[in-house]
């Protein structure tokens, strides 16, 4: 199953900040349901979409070396829907980061206009020596999230 | 100047209101994280975390909440810490008062030792100001 909540990348300093967004078309599946006739994009994966954003910049600042996982929402305030038409956007800064873990705090766009504030805490699991009986790869970072900044480079790398 | 232990408990509060979700008035010197404020196991990173940007401090992992003691069979019989055991953690935790828990080193009994005045003795110490 595809679980990426983000469509791509439009900034990536490393260590430091990432841009990510998320195109809402009334035939995305998540729409169907949420609510019937009343279509939204579902909060609770608007945090994942940021945790994507984030996880990614954590990762990426350590060579992915570790699985990167959401230990905790610190904060989760969103002001407005989003709907059909609309293009999400989330930008994410790096507060913290080394062996244990990361903190990022991050910003949520509806168009152009800011309507959240999603602060999250990653753990760090490193395969090799994770005590938590957790696939012995990394089983977070897939070739769909690589992809996913692979693209942002290339695009930077043709303008 | 080192800050005052007041001035060091104002700021542990903001970072346990945020970190918790507790009330102001439910932060007291002798409350337990575990225990009293709810804290669980994935809060104590979020606290180290909160801690060294509010202090400007860092916080080398395991030394304000020591736990790789407790995976050591050495210093763990019976559900309880050996004297061996006892001695290592009082050695890694300065900044905490054993008083009560070495009369009964019962591991279940650990969280205990985890008050806000731990961290604020803690804290202390690393600002130069106060020993632990």
């Amino acid at each position: 199953m595809r679980w990426i909540w983000i469509d791509g990348f439009t900034e990536f300093v490393s260590g430091k900040r990432a841009t990510a967004f998320k195109n809402l078309d009334a035939a995305d599946e998540q729409l169907q349901e949420h609510f019937p006739e009343y279509p939204v994009m579902p909060p609770s994966l608007m945090i994942e979409g940021m945790a994507q954003t984030a996880g990614i910049l954590v990762g990426e600042s350590r060579q992915f070396r570790e699985n990167v996982i959401l230990a905790k929402i610190r904060n989760a305030r969103f002001e407005a829907y989003c709907t059909p038409g609309d293009t999400i956007r989330y930008e994410a800064i790096l507060e913290s980061l080394d062996e244990s873990g990361a903190t990022s705090s991050g910003k949520v766009f509806r168009n152009e206009k800011e309507i959240g504030q999603v602060d999250l805490m990653f753990s760090h699991v490193d395969p090799a020596t994770n005590q938590l009986d957790l696939p012995d790869h990394n089983f977070v970072f897939t070739d769909q999230f690589i992809q996913l900044l692979d693209d942002y480079r290339a695009g930077q790398a043709l303008s | 100047m080192p800050m005052s232990r007041d001035e060091v408990f104002t700021k542990v509060q903001g970072v346990l209101i945020e970190a918790l979700g507790v009330d102001e008035d439910e932060i007291t010197e002798l409350a337990t994280l575990q225990g009293d404020l709810d804290a669980e196991s994935i809060d104590f990173l979020d606290i180290v975390f909160r801690l060294e940007k509010a202090f400007s401090i860092k916080i080398p992992r395991g030394e304000l909440f020591p736990d790789e003691i407790l995976s050591n069979p050495d210093y763990v019989e019976n559900g309880k810490l050996t004297s061996t055991g006892l001695a290592k953690m009082k050695g890694s935790m300065p900044h905490a008062d054993f008083s009560d828990f070495e009369q009964d080193p019962d591991v279940s009994k650990m969280p205990d030792l985890f008050t806000v005045g731990t961290i604020i003795n803690y804290v202390q110490s690393k600002l130069g100001g106060v020993p632990a």
